[in-house]
């Protein structure tokens, strides 16, 4: 069971990295607004440009 | 005939409806920015929401004065040469079509490179190339579809607010470590002798201290600092026994874990960390769209045109205008400087800044004051006192303004923690004493333990939560206050002032009646007709009230200034205005009148009464009960009578009240140790808002400007002025009796504490238990006694 030794040893060097990581997107300004984006999600990309076909087909 | 509404904006469509595309649009404005949404294929923004559109304003001149690159440099945010960055602040912004149609705006214009909307705060930054497009076109761009930036003296000052994220840093570390803390206590709660567990007890504990060694340095030090200022002021706040319960519970935890004598209770101590932290997330709620700092900088323009000696106009900051200058102010513009009337017909509204209802008429050779909006043609003003040294920003001079209010005000947590300190160091102490004649080798645990014990988590929690919900739920029925402090302070008031015009009355409707000959169904179109092309806020007024289908353009139209329009019908001459322009017998009096005469006959008169808000008298009259009542204006005496029917009869009616007058009247009635709360709207108020105790401004449109206060009151929601008043007070008592809650738990902890049998698996249920109960019980009883009263 001297396993645990290395398991608490790698689980917590990963934790450390994502804490350091959510700190530094703080930083950024990333979480901010933070209800903007569950908006902008929903946007559809970008339109599909099929107007032009029906017009060449009424001719 | 069923109504129609407008595809954009969702207004009636009346006699002006256009049709276009199948769709029926409320104006031209609308049908525009219709028709550039769908030459762009952008016709998606009006899938999102129903009528999601504004009413584009007037862009023609407006914004010249960004072309001036010295303006236009004090609004960029960031240039490199080739990009530029900039930050507008959009009133309109509402809803997801407007998010969509504001990030998609380089389908309108391919000089825009990207746009990003920050919802909650109602900002727009957007990221365009220099070569391609300027800050003008940009900024007509967007108000050419609706959205109009707000663009005032505010943002020329170039202060950009640091976002202090320090509390989220805190936060995230103390949740970290007692996440991870909590995981490594686990085994030790069960006492099990085990092979295994008793291999690995030093490396959790170790652990265990490792992480609670930051969240005491950095999560845990405003708790610290807070109490070390307090106690060299002499004062004991509530920080007071919190820190000493985090310092105990860290020191005992430390020297149990290295003298191998225990697990420590690093699990209640992160907790409590944690716990004490999120109450103090939760009391931060701002309105990121709303300023409650707003002085007359943000209700002036940011510029101004400035007429050369041969007549050359040129576009200048505010800051340069110097005395003697010649300024031209168009329509809807706002003079900023005290002058002199040169050129043109005056009209100027004043009623933010001096209260007056009615417009001024000015004509050349006469003085005008900053801060009158111009209603009419174009006019020429030359200089008396700049920007800062006239008479409405010499307001702003005064002490009140600069002065930081001293926190004298001891909130109830902090008066009861006086007292708690005390009986806790009491307890301890006689414990302590106990036990050492008792059994000396307990009488150390028994003195931390109660200590720890007493830690206030939930005592500290009841407030914030309590004041923090409350806070959210006015924000929900349109109060917005400053902080969750404001609440404390209005359940101290015991007085009301309210200005009159904008505060009590509203410019929305205006009782009109009609005096004189009844005016028959051909007639009335006429009159309608004729107010159509005057701007003047009385035709409005009057054009909005008379119901006529049919609208007849007029052969000749004239407006002479501060007297009436004529126009005419058909060879019939119609008059509307003044009884000296319209030939009729004038009444003195104090209301407005507008006689009609149509074809040499005098018709009669429609007499303009201030409409004073629905359901004042009901508020005045629940009001009237607990509170004394006042009402001081800058208008004339002409409302009175009115007014003294609508208050109780003690009550103070002031009029022809200048601004310093009435910061004046309320630290009179603060001097009679009165606690005082202030309702105004305008630039006026802005003294009186910041003496008195609370400072609530009305405002009919929270997005534009509000002078400085402590809360914002949405005009359609006066109404339930006395519901949030007693609310306020009823909160207080639910935080009173949570107090009463928390020090149950106290008491059982300490008697666990005192007996000496506190072992951390108790005290790690005891605190979380205590703290989740209390916040429970403050958030069930707000939210309920809100329906009960709000609903």
């Amino acid at each position: 069971m001297n396993i645990i030794f290395v398991m608490i040893a790698v689980s917590l060097f990963l934790a450390i990295i994502f804490f350091i990581i959510f700190i530094r997107l703080v930083k950024k300004g990333q979480y901010d607004d933070v209800y903007t984006p569950s908006v902008r999600m929903l946007f559809d990309d970008e339109l599909v440009k099929d107007k032009k076909e029906p017009k060449s087909i009424n001719k | 005939m069923p109504k129609e509404t407008c595809y954009h904006c969702g207004a009636d469509c009346n006699a002006d409806k256009i049709v276009f595309d199948d769709k029926c649009f409320c104006c031209n404005g609308c049908k525009t920015v219709y028709e550039i949404l769908n030459q762009n294929e952008l016709s998606c923004y009006y899938d999102f929401e129903q009528a999601p559109g504004t009413v584009p304003t007037e862009i023609k001149g407006k914004y010249d004065y960004l072309d001036n690159p010295e303006i236009a440099e004090k609004l960029i945010e960031f240039n490199d040469g080739t990009t530029s960055v900039v930050n507008f602040y959009i009133p309109s912004i509402h809803c997801s079509s407007c998010i969509w149609v504001l990030e998609n705006l380089d389908k309108l214009n391919p000089g825009v490179k990207n746009t990003l909307v920050n919802f909650p705060k109602k900002e727009v930054r957007i990221t365009f190339k220099d070569s391609e497009v300027s800050l003008k076109k940009v900024v007509e761009l967007i108000t050419s579809i609706g959205y109009e930036p707000l663009i005032s003296l505010e943002d020329a000052e170039g202060k950009k607010k640091k976002i202090n994220r320090t509390l989220i840093y805190q936060v995230a570390l103390a949740g970290f470590a007692f996440g991870n803390v909590m995981l490594l206590s686990f085994p030790e709660y069960f006492q099990v002798s085990e092979f295994w567990l008793d291999r690995f007890k030093p490396l959790f504990r170790f652990l265990m201290f490792a992480f609670s060694v930051p969240v005491v340095i950095y999560s845990a030090r405003d708790y610290l600092i807070s109490a070390y200022k307090g106690l060299k002021h002499g004062i004991l706040n509530i920080d007071v026994p919190i820190s000493l319960g985090i310092l105990v519970l860290f020191f005992r935890s430390s020297y149990e874990v290295f003298t191998h004598t225990g697990q420590g209770y690093f699990d209640s101590l992160t907790g409590l960390v944690f716990f004490l932290l999120i109450g103090k997330v939760f009391q931060q709620k701002t309105y990121g769209f709303l300023s409650f700092e707003r002085d007359y900088k943000s209700y002036f323009p940011i510029a101004i045109t400035k007429v050369d000696i041969n007549g050359n106009q040129t576009n200048i900051p505010l800051h340069q205008i110097k005395q003697g200058d010649r300024l031209l102010i168009r329509n809807e513009e706002i003079i900023p400087v005290d002058g002199v009337l040169i050129n043109g017909n005056a009209l100027l509204d004043y009623s933010f800044v001096t209260g007056e209802s009615i417009p001024v008429s000015k004509k050349s050779g006469d003085k005008v004051f900053a801060g009158g909006k111009q209603m009419g043609g174009a006019i020429e003003v030359d200089v008396l006192q700049t920007v800062t040294q006239s008479y409405l920003t010499q307001l702003w001079s005064n002490d009140i303004f600069t002065k930081v209010p001293e926190k004298n005000i001891k909130n109830l947590t902090d008066t009861i923690s006086k007292y708690f300190t005390i009986v806790i160091l009491a307890i301890a102490f006689f414990a302590g004493l106990y036990w050492y004649f008792e059994d000396r080798s307990i009488a150390f645990n028994v003195v931390t333990a109660v200590l720890i014990i007493a830690c206030p988590c939930a005592l500290a929690l009841s407030a914030p939560f309590a004041l923090g919900n409350m806070l959210r739920i006015f924000g929900k029925k349109r109060f917005y206050l400053k902080n969750s402090e404001v609440i404390e302070l209005i359940s101290k008031v015991d007085t009301l002032v309210f200005d009159k015009t904008g505060t009590l009355t509203t410019n929305k409707e205006a009782e009109i009646h009609y005096e004189g000959t009844k005016l028959s169904p051909d007639e009335l179109p006429l009159v309608k007709s004729l107010l159509r092309s005057s701007n003047h806020p009385l035709s409005r007024m009057l054009f909005k009230y008379i119901r006529s289908e049919k609208l007849i353009e007029p052969e000749r139209f004239e407006e002479v200034l501060g007297k009436g329009i004529k126009g005419i019908f058909n060879k019939k001459e119609v008059r509307a205005g003044s009884a000296g322009f319209t030939g009729a017998k004038g009444v003195s009096g104090i209301d407005t009148y507008m006689y009609i005469k149509i074809d040499g006959e005098l018709k009669g008169k429609f007499i303009f009464k201030n409409a004073y808000r629905t359901g004042l008298t009901d508020v005045f009259k629940k009001l009237a009960k607990k509170y004394r009542l006042a009402v001081v204006s800058g208008d004339n005496a002409g409302e009175k009578a009115q007014l003294e029917n609508m208050l109780p009869k003690s009550s103070e009616i002031l009029f022809n009240q200048k601004p310093e007058d009435k910061l004046q009247y309320i630290k009179k009635l603060q001097g009679q140790h009165h606690n005082v709360m202030m309702l105004g709207d305008g630039l006026n108020d802005a003294g009186a808002l910041a003496q008195s105790n609370v400072g609530i401004a009305i405002s009919e449109n929270i997005n534009v400007f509000s002078p400085a206060s402590d809360g914002i009151l949405d005009a359609s929601r006066f109404k339930n002025l006395p519901d949030f008043l007693q609310l306020s007070g009823k909160t207080l008592q639910i935080v009173k009796l949570s107090f009463l809650l928390s020090f149950i738990y106290n008491i059982v902890g300490m008697v666990f504490a005192v007996s000496g049998s506190l072992s951390p698996i108790v005290a790690a249920i005891l605190m979380p238990l205590s703290s989740i109960s209390v916040v429970f019980f403050v958030t069930l009883s707000t939210n309920i006694i809100s329906k009960k009263i709000l609903y």
